[in-house]
């Protein structure tokens, strides 16, 4: 271990830089360019040792600080990583890269103020992942709205207001809960700081109003039905780099909400509610995925997919408290839940990153006005092809593997759930090789299909560092796992005791 | 046997594949053809050996992991190999049929544009293929079983262009999914009982296995291994094409031929059976499984070949003819006669192989017109298909001392004999199911290179031999189509080669029985065949064939109207495509739609997400009036307030 801050320097960094570039005011447009690039990679370089010194052999938060901030109310500038948040961490910093890269040629209008947003969004989200004071959490959960809100209200398509404005209140509306919850649980305990709220006892009551309020803070967040319709309306105004953060990202908040929060703090709550948290995350997995089948567009599409997907990791997470009861691969579960989360991240963006190749050509997400790209866009095509079947979760690709332990893990608990849970297997490959028929196969639909160009080296790039990801994660999942295995068993731990 | 020598045989073809693939351009076409050949030719010469070192006894079982996929929680998941003769016959099969294949596509993809990118297709297949096959665990298994999916998917759409190409494509995945989904099932209640996906960790657990049951409806119990091994066959329904889920198979014929006898004919569409021998431990645990399992054999095994007897399509008579095939092989999986049917397996491997190529190769020559009302005496063009198409024909329709003629004796034979719960019925359906064959098979041949020449005369013009690359495989695979049911029958059946992997109870083995009672040698097994009922039903499929299509043609097209009901509901595949179009992809669509439009739509976004902001503002609207600015009004309210309040008090 390092003597270095280093989860500040993460989370600083890009800030200092949106400070730069905004700076350089908006004439400089490749002088922004280059400079957010430099700011994210050495964002990502910085995160490498997270990675490197990260100790797997303990549930100990790791590059721990530890500063006071608000002494009068306990609040610390707190931050700290342990093998769930580390991965997610990491993520972000990758993601981010790939992100401006993406964003290079796209964004024509005031690209400093883009790039400066989009690192200010980085940071937040960073943020989010270190935090280990609930305050600070909150503080950087909250935060993250903004830059989202000017990226999609700004750089987003024609009926952007209406997104932005829904997706602000919908998250909003959600992390409010949240944050009496945290003022609740305050005022029972005094403390701020996460690991010592996990340890007040609460009655089951109390245990159950905080559950909720988390549970509408996480569940608008990754999203699960009924409170989803959000989702699809940002992606589609989202442009690219938005919509790829937003699922590459920012929807894992949700999911490990659940795991730092819900999980640990009201372990009796969430094991009476498993029941009807499962029960949304089987209707994602079925209902979302017949809904996102008829999809005309193509982001609508792949938006209800990310729903379908992240169902998974909900029911993984609350699958977990069947296991404890019935005796069965617990872990498992939660792994799933977590690999399921690294995955989705890269397959979303992906094919997130896809769709906009393809809009910055034609101008339409629109399915029926595509058709026979891969005559015009070979090198295209085939990436597309090869993430549309990592989404339906071929086996050799991340895809496969956090749905493959969500079901086997979800057959211990119960048949029905993974009877259910598997018919992903049929729906998600429906969606996914249906879009790609009548988007990429076929004879050349119209005029502009034929002029199409392939995708750039920059584009291509961007697309085969992802591949690699999925590919490699799929092949060979045990790096991840290893991370995460003892602060997994540490939270099973956790869970395994009632607080009444 | 080593591991660096299994680590060469499985990966040397996706080496093969990633240079074509990546790199296709830079080397050229005949730089891929030679890295791709040369690549599946390594990992077939390796394949025979190890498979020469267990029949010498040279070489024992090997099961060893590769490496560690995951460790999660007290489970360890692997990917390793096992290597008993049940995989070195598959590898060796595969391998070959692919080689053959591999130099086949030289000469029938030899003007198209996607040259490379086909012969990295191909090499990939081998890989999954040799993946599939020589797993040691369900979940390499799986990734196998999805990966040789995958292949098929883009092997099938190869010619994106084409609507039906890539409708058959996306169908064909899709109905594999169905399978799948039950494979997965299986898988996880595998692992749900075992805690292990490891093969002979949960053979070895087996036997304590036998009277646990699963409750899938409340209060109903169900022997859980019963449900596991119709679990996993599920799969192999979607796998092997057997009825319900065999609607893709026809369609895959979009496709271009090489990989309808590699990956539709020849090894992909049998690693359902691999995989129900493979676990035939848990399977004989089941009688009623094994019932099941083989009821959908006979099923398909004998409609199917209806099926086959109205199509005119060169490719499609040769692809239900495999659907039919691949039912006698589930047929002798249920009757517990694992040993035939991967003999069968064996066999049909390469005649069928040899169907499909010379139907090419006929393809080829009639420029790539496929249907048989355009063909005919084409024997005097093209030498070398003819002859060996009847090879493969002889050896198909079970003539006497041909390959096929074993391999089916046994299985039908081995039906009879089983006392299984339905095996009458299935024992019916694979007799008449020689005539079928028969009849289809020779219709074919006719159709094809005997009778009037009914092609235009550009076609004719041009009709010659293909090359040697084309017919080159076909004389390579003819020779096995003859003679590897003679060679080896008695050391697969009788010989107990394939007894380290093969698990049957005594009291269900079959093909133990026929070898003490009826088999005395290759030899006089034939010259029993001449006496038994199989074939004189093939022989009466010939003669009707060869009637009908050599002398009286009119008879066919009588029956075509005599016959009209029949002869519909055969063209209409018994409406299997038209129910599945109509009501499940039909039905899940609409579905979707009603889901979305009013469920999410209407309901949840218009309702309660606009519906409450709207609300929100409607109820703001009344109060807005409240605070209007004019003091007056507020003067008013208070003033008021105070009387009220003033009056409730004093009153």
């Amino acid at each position: 271990m390092s003597d270095m801050n280093y989860l500040s320097l993460l989370i600083w960094l890009p800030v200092i830089a949106a400070f730069g570039i905004l700076a350089l005011g908006p004439q400089r447009e490749g002088l922004a360019r280059l400079f957010a690039m430099l700011a994210s990679v050495i964002t990502l370089i910085i995160s490498v040792p997270l990675w490197m010194h990260f100790d797997a052999s303990t549930a100990a938060m790791q590059f721990e600080e530890k500063v006071s901030w608000i002494s009068a109310l306990n609040i610390n500038y707190h931050l700290g990583i342990d093998g769930i948040a580390m991965p997610l961490v990491v993520l972000t910093t990758f993601i981010s890269v790939l992100t401006v890269l993406s964003a290079w040629k796209v964004i024509k209008k005031n690209v400093h103020q883009f790039m400066a947003a989009f690192l200010m969004l980085e940071s937040m989200m960073i943020g989010v992942f270190c935090a280990q004071d609930a305050m600070l959490f909150y503080v950087f959960f909250e935060a993250m709205l903004i830059p989202m809100f000017l990226i999609i209200g700004i750089w987003g398509g024609p009926n952007r207001v209406y997104a932005t404005i829904k997706f602000f209140i919908y998250t909003f509306f959600g992390s409010v809960f949240m944050l009496i919850a945290l003022i609740y649980l305050y005022m029972q305990g005094g403390t701020f700081n996460i690991a010592e709220i996990a340890e007040i006892p609460l009655t089951l009551k109390e245990q159950t109003w905080i559950f909720f309020a988390f549970f509408l803070a996480f569940a608008v967040k990754i999203p699960m039905f009924p409170v989803h319709t959000w989702l699809p309306d940002a992606h589609v105004e989202a442009p690219t780099a938005g919509s790829v953060v937003l699922a590459a990202i920012m929807l894992k908040i949700g999911g490990y909400g659940f795991l730092r929060f819900s999980l640990p703090i009201t372990p009796d709550a969430s094991s009476e509610l498993a029941g009807f948290v499962i029960a949304l995350s089987l209707i994602a997995v079925v209902y979302i995925g017949l809904i996102a089948m008829v999809q005309k567009d193509m982001k609508k599409l792949i938006a209800y997919s990310s729903i379908s997907h992240m169902g998974f990791v909900t029911l993984g997470i609350f699958i977990a408290f069947a296991l404890i009861l019935k005796g069965g691969d617990t872990s498992m579960a939660l792994e799933g839940a977590m690999v399921q989360m690294v995955s989705h991240g890269f397959i979303s963006a992906a094919l997130f990153l896809c769709v906009g190749v393809l809009y910055d050509r034609m101008h339409t997400r629109l399915i029926r006005d595509y058709g026979g790209v891969v005559n015009t866009m070979p090198l295209f095509a085939a990436f597309f092809v090869f993430f549309a079947m990592s989404n339906a979760g071929l086996p050799g690709t991340s895809g496969f593997v956090g749905e493959f332990m969500v079901i086997l893990s979800s057959f211990q608990a119960n048949f029905w759930f993974a009877f259910l849970a598997a018919l992903t297997l049929i729906f998600g490959a429906a969606y996914s090789l249906w879009m790609v028929k009548r988007v990429v196969f076929g004879e050349v639909k119209s005029e502009a299909v034929s002029q199409l160009t392939d995708i750039s080296k920059r584009e291509s790039f961007v697309l085969a560092v992802l591949a690699i990801a999925v590919l490699f994660l799929g092949i060979y999942p045990e790096p991840l796992i290893d991370v995460m295995r003892v602060s997994v068993e540490h939270l099973i731990e956790q869970i395994s005791v009632s607080k009444v | 046997m080593s591991m660096n020598i299994l680590l060469i045989i499985a990966l040397s073809p996706l080496v093969g594949a990633i240079i074509a693939g990546f790199f296709g351009r830079k080397i050229g076409k005949i730089g891929s053809h030679l890295v791709t050949i040369a690549s599946v030719a390594v990992s077939c010469i390796l394949s025979i050996q190890v498979l020469m070192g267990l029949v010498n006894g040279e070489f024992t079982v090997f099961n060893q992991n590769v490496y560690s996929w995951m460790v999660t929680g007290d489970v360890s998941l692997n990917v390793g190999f096992l290597v008993d003769s049940l995989t070195a016959l598959m590898m060796s099969v595969v391998t070959f049929v692919s080689l053959m294949v591999h130099i086949y596509t030289i000469g029938y993809m030899h003007d198209d544009p996607g040259y490379q990118r086909f012969f990295s297709y191909i090499s990939l297949f081998t890989f999954a293929m040799l993946m599939l096959v020589m797993s040691n665990n369900f979940l390499q298994l799986f990734f196998g079983w999805e990966a040789v999916g995958l292949v098929s998917y883009l092997l099938i759409g190869f010619w994106f262009k084409k609507e039906t190409a890539i409708f058959a494509n996306m169908k064909a995945f899709l109905v594999n999914r169905v399978g799948d989904f039950g494979f997965l099932i299986g898988i996880a209640a595998v692992m749900m009982a075992f805690g292990t996906l490891d093969y002979s960790e949960v053979f070895a657990q087996l036997p304590q296995f036998a009277d646990k049951t699963i409750s899938i409806f409340p209060g109903v119990e169900w022997s859980l291994m019963t449900f596991i091994a119709i679990a996993l066959f599920i799969g192999a329904m979607g796998k092997s094409a057997q009825a319900p889920l065999h609607v893709w198979l026809p369609d895959s014929m979009e496709g271009p031929t090489p990989i309808s006898a590699l990956i539709h004919a020849a090894t992909m569409v049998t690693a359902g059976i691999f995989m129900v021998s493979r676990m035939s431990p848990i399977f004989e645990m089941s009688d009623t499984a094994l019932s099941f399992v083989m009821l959908i054999g006979a099923f398909t095994a004998f409609f199917m070949g209806l099926i086959g007897i109205v199509q005119n399509d060169i490719k499609r008579v040769v692809a239900y003819s495999t659907l039919s095939q691949l039912g006698y092989m589930t047929v002798a999986l249920g009757v517990s006669a694992y040993s035939a049917a991967i003999f069968h397996l064996m066999t049909h491997a390469f005649f069928k192989a040899l169907l499909f190529l010379g139907a090419g190769s006929v393809i080829i020559a009639m420029h790539h017109k496929q249907d048989m009302s355009e063909m005919g005496g084409l024997k005097k063009y093209m030498f070398i298909t003819f002859i060996t198409m009847w090879i493969g024909t002889l050896a198909l329709t079970g003539f006497p001392g041909f390959s096929g003629f074993f391999s089916k004796d046994i299985i039908i034979e081995a039906t009879h004999l089983s006392d299984r719960w339905g095996s009458s019925v299935a024992y019916i359906a694979v007799l008449f199911g020689v005539f079928i064959t028969a009849l289809y098979s020779f219709r074919l041949l006719y159709l094809t290179f005997h009778g009037k020449e009914k092609m235009d005369n550009h076609t004719k013009e041009h009709l010659k031999e293909s090359p040697w690359v084309v017919t080159l495989p076909l004389v390579l695979l003819a020779i096995p189509s003859i003679a590897i049911g003679w060679m080896t029958i008695e050391p697969i059946l009788f010989g107990g080669f394939l007894s380290d992997a093969i698990h049957v109870l005594p009291q269900n083995d079959v093909v133990k029985e026929i070898g003490q009672e009826h088999f005395h040698g290759a030899g006089s097994f034939v010259l029993h065949g001449l006496t038994q009922l199989p074939f004189f039903l093939a022989l009466a499929g010939f003669a009707l064939a060869s009637y009908i299509y050599l002398k009286k043609i009119s008879i066919a097209d009588n029956a075509k109207k005599t016959f009209r009901p029949i002869y519909d509901l055969l063209q209409n595949k018994y409406g299997f495509d038209d129910f599945n179009q109509k009501y499940i992809a039909g039905g899940l669509v609409s579905l979707g739609n009603l889901l979305w439009k009013w469920s999410d739509s209407k309901l949840i976004d218009g309702l309660i997400v606009n519906g409450s902001a709207k609300l929100v503002n409607k109820i703001s609207k009344v109060f807005r009036g409240f605070q209007s600015g004019y003091i007056y009004h507020y003067a008013l309210v208070m003033a008021v307030a105070v009387i009220l309040f003033i009056g409730v008090h004093v009153i």
